[in-house]
């Protein structure tokens, strides 16, 4: 490594004050201290050693704990595809072929947001002369999880672009936004181009090959939303949906697993949990918000079945958990320590109420059949005023204590 | 009545090189140091002698126009060889030349019941006078307390869980009668009460048995249950408007023997500690000592930071530098200014981390001592992870919060979220775990600043 060193050395001149390409000094930095930790020691006066963390490590953990996410999502896109076009109808069958389709779909939507989010962070950090914000490294990882497969890419480059400028760099950069930067890029394609990240026909791969005959590419909560109007029990709707293709697709085990249609990384609830079993025990995670979400969907979905006027209110809560994109948008969204509140009561509170959220609007607003996204943002936007209230009753009882 | 007080927040930082538990003999220094800058709070130093002049141990040396009645004295005698200063003229220290044999202004004497019933007024001007005072120390703001102010409470804490701290039961072998006398002077300052902080988990130090004029309570958990700061918190809790003083064991020791011996002796028993020492122990210095004698011809490797105090609070002083006016101990570590190929992705468990992250394995290594060097391990960034400072700091206050307020200037939220109770060794911890790098300390000092001054 000292050969990578000495030419690190050799160039470092060029970009420092007075060179010829100083303006790219941070971009240099970037590279830099990427391959190798820099030398800074600690300052003359307090604490004269530091911790062996630093925001990269945390970060690259956030996007080690995605990987189990990202590998499903991948054999899945390839599974599905050869469900709805009737090629084989065995999990493992064909694993290589699976593997190779779900590969050309989502390896190419990985590099395109890496690429268009990088090129956003590099060229805010020349402009505005600060270093690159780490926090990169999971959002350009997060943003392909939470799209569908068969997304043209030109909206995968626009949408990061979209998210990165406007929910990151115009705050300030990692840790002065506000909003989720994956989750305003997934909003913001909902919003802008609704046909190719919403309906029943984006989330299966079908190429140009035929489908098989009574395939419907719908996902589970639109079912679960139609046997609601429909008076149809949503348990058996989900059951007796896409027979076609093979029996159970719905059923709550396979929803489980994730083997569904759906975005790349969000079906399968087990991965997320393998996830979420990272990042809590690297502590990089709060297991509050976690543990809050998914009790929160819980509690509201019980609610519901209580006060059941259709059937969708009436379906087991549990199925909440394992339909849509609750697991992942509660284990790797919710948890973005900049945007979810900071406190410790007040993450007990954020999380409880994303869960409750989402499965207020899953159930009774038309219009989306997904409720985890806008839940995330709209509490992304609570939760300084959570923390301002549990910062209020800190305050309080330091001045009651005053009185006394 | 004396408290229990249980802490479970905190981390105590496992440094392999702690001192060995006896007197080693080191060659006494020549040259000795006071520094202005130890002392917080001092605003106009006035010196009061020239380079050339011969002093006695215990000569007043400099004092602050802010507070004239309280004095700096020389810790030894000798000549004054330099005065230092930096830049706009600050002074910076005043370097004396010791004389083989010293020589003590001669001052009066007390006995343990004649400082009883001594004049609180007249005590406090005798010790303010002396050279002893700046023992004393006001919270908030974390400043060398006025003479003129009488305190809700005086806290001392009898142990110290700083990495690699010295041992108070060694640091205080046959100063019980010193000890003694300074807390029956310290009581007459107070309205209120003297508390003395004791480790639960240990044997309490001879030295703090059968004590009259104080109450005494017991600490337990992991580092900061040491602190002073921390133990106020949990015991009686400064307020807005209420002054309390605060004095380390050894100060109070001092207190005790310049009131006992009437002369300023300000020698003492600091732990010498730290990996890269081949010989670590207790050695009997003088304040204000110059270190050469202690590390030279100690090391086993080249490239080390010396430090007086510890290595959460103290600060780089060179090999031929001068211990601090309130420092027991010196920390000698390995320098850390080297690249490190991919430092932030490598497994590891030779660096110590309070966290788990992806490859940080310490926490597996149960009772381990590290060789920690001073490598930041990474760079200073924005605040984005979150709860790590609440969970090192065992007292009901939000760090990140008032970190934010401070970087804001926002007068009222950092005197709301508890300015007050903090001084940098607080929050020390925090800047050890902290993700983004952040200089903690020096962030609240200028908090302090903002508040105290403006």
């Amino acid at each position: 490594m000292k050969f990578l060193r000495e030419l690190l050395d050799k160039q470092k001149p060029m970009f420092e004050k007075g060179g010829k390409l100083e303006k790219f000094y941070y971009a240099f930095e970037a590279g830099e201290t990427f391959l190798f930790t820099p030398n800074h020691t600690a300052g003359i006066k307090g604490a004269q050693v530091k911790d062996a963390i630093d925001l990269k490590r945390m970060m690259i953990t956030v996007v080690i704990a995605m990987i189990p996410c990202l590998l499903f999502g991948i054999y899945n896109t390839g599974h599905q595809h050869f469900l709805a076009t009737g090629q084989t109808a065995g999990l493992w069958e064909d694993f290589g072929g699976k593997m190779l389709i779900g590969l050309q779909l989502v390896l190419p939507i990985v590099i395109v947001a890496y690429a268009a989010g990088g090129l956003v962070e590099a060229v805010f950090a020349v402009i505005r002369k600060h270093p690159i914000n780490e926090g990169f490294l999971v959002t350009g990882m997060l943003i392909p999880l939470v799209v569908p497969a068969t997304i043209p890419l030109w909206q995968v480059a626009l949408a990061t672009i979209f998210a990165v400028v406007i929910a990151k760099e115009v705050f300030g950069g990692t840790g002065m936004n506000i909003l989720n930067v994956a989750m305003t890029a997934r909003a913001f394609l909902y919003f802008a181009y609704p046909a190719q990240i919403s309906g029943d026909t984006v989330w299966t791969y079908l190429g140009d090959q035929a489908v098989v005959d009574g395939f419907s590419g719908a996902t589970a909560l639109a079912v679960a939303y139609t046997a609601g109007v429909e008076g149809e029990a949503v348990t058996s709707a989900l059951a007796a949906h896409n027979t076609a293709i093979g029996a159970g697709l719905f059923e709550f085990g396979n929803l489980f697993m994730g083997w569904i249609p759906g975005s790349i990384g969000e079906t399968s609830t087990l991965m997320a949990l393998v996830g979420a079993a990272i990042l809590v025990a690297t502590g990089v995670a709060s297991w509050k918000i976690i543990v809050g979400g998914f009790a929160g969907a819980y509690i509201m979905g019980a609610l519901m079945n209580l006060l059941a006027v259709n059937e969708y209110m009436a379906m087991p809560a549990e199925y909440h958990w394992v339909m849509g994109g609750l697991a992942f948008g509660v284990v790797f969204m919710a948890t973005d320590p900049v945007s979810a509140a900071q406190t410790e009561i007040g993450k007990w509170i954020y999380g409880i109420m994303i869960g409750v959220l989402t499965v207020i609007i899953r159930v009774s607003n038309p219009a989306y059949p997904e409720g985890i996204m806008l839940a995330v943002l709209f509490m992304n936007v609570f939760a300084p005023l959570i923390d301002h209230y549990v910062v209020k009753a800190n305050k309080t009882r330091r001045l009651q204590r005053a009185t006394v | 009545m004396s408290k229990i007080v249980k802490l479970k927040k905190g981390f105590d930082i496992k440094l392999a090189g702690k001192a060995e538990p006896k007197e080693v003999e080191f060659q006494t220094a020549k040259t000795f140091a006071l520094k202005p800058t130890d002392f917080q709070g001092i605003q106009r130093p006035k010196v009061t002698v020239k380079e050339g002049d011969t002093v006695k141990a215990g000569s007043i040396i400099f004092f602050d126009k802010a507070m004239d009645e309280v004095k700096y004295a020389a810790p030894v005698s000798g000549e004054v060889v330099e005065i230092k200063r930096g830049e706009k003229r600050k002074l910076l220290e005043i370097k004396i030349l010791a004389d083989s044999q010293i020589v003590y202004e001669e001052l009066p004497k007390f006995t343990l019941s004649s400082i009883r019933s001594a004049d609180a007024e007249a005590l406090k001007k005798h010790i303010a006078g002396s050279g002893m005072w700046p023992h004393i120390i006001q919270r908030p703001f974390g400043v060398v307390a006025n003479p003129a102010d009488t305190p809700k409470n005086i806290f001392i804490s009898g142990f110290d869980t700083h990495p690699l701290a010295p041992d108070y039961s060694i640091v205080l072998k046959g100063e019980e009668e010193n000890f003694k006398a300074g807390l029956a002077a310290l009581k007459k300052f107070t309205s209120g009460k003297v508390h003395l902080g004791v480790d639960s988990a240990k044997e309490v130090p001879s030295v703090y048995a059968n004590l009259e004029d104080v109450q005494v309570n017991k600490f337990s958990g992991p580092h900061p249950a040491g602190n002073v700061g921390v133990q106020i918190h949990h015991i009686d809790p400064i307020n807005k408007g209420d002054i309390v003083w605060t004095v380390s064991p050894s100060g109070v020791a001092q207190i005790g023997k310049l009131l006992l011996t009437g002369r300023y002796d300000a020698s003492k028993l600091i732990a010498v500690t730290g990996s890269e020492l081949k010989q670590t122990g207790y050695a009997k210095v003088i304040s204000g000592t110059c270190v050469d004698k202690l590390v030279q011809g100690n090391l086993n490797y080249d490239n080390v930071r010396v430090v007086s105090g510890n290595v959460l609070t103290g600060e780089r002083i060179q090999q031929d530098g001068y211990l601090g006016f309130y420092h027991n101990q010196i920390t000698v570590l390995p320098e850390g200014n080297e690249y490190e190929f991919l430092g932030w992705l490598k497994p590891t468990a030779k660096k110590l981390s309070f966290h788990r992250a992806l490859g940080l394995l310490s926490f597996l290594n149960g009772s381990k001592e590290y060789r920690l060097n001073t490598n930041t391990n990474g760079e200073e960034r924005a605040f984005v992870q979150t709860g790590v400072f609440e969970s090192v700091t065992p007292m009901d206050i939000l760090p990140v919060y008032l970190m934010k307020a401070i970087m804001a200037e926002d007068f009222d939220e950092m005197e709301e979220l508890g300015i007050y109770e903090l001084v940098e060794e607080d929050l020390a911890l925090c800047e050890f775990v902290d993700v983004s790098k952040h200089p903690v300390q020096e962030i609240l000092r200028k908090g302090i600043d903002l508040i105290q001054y403006s």
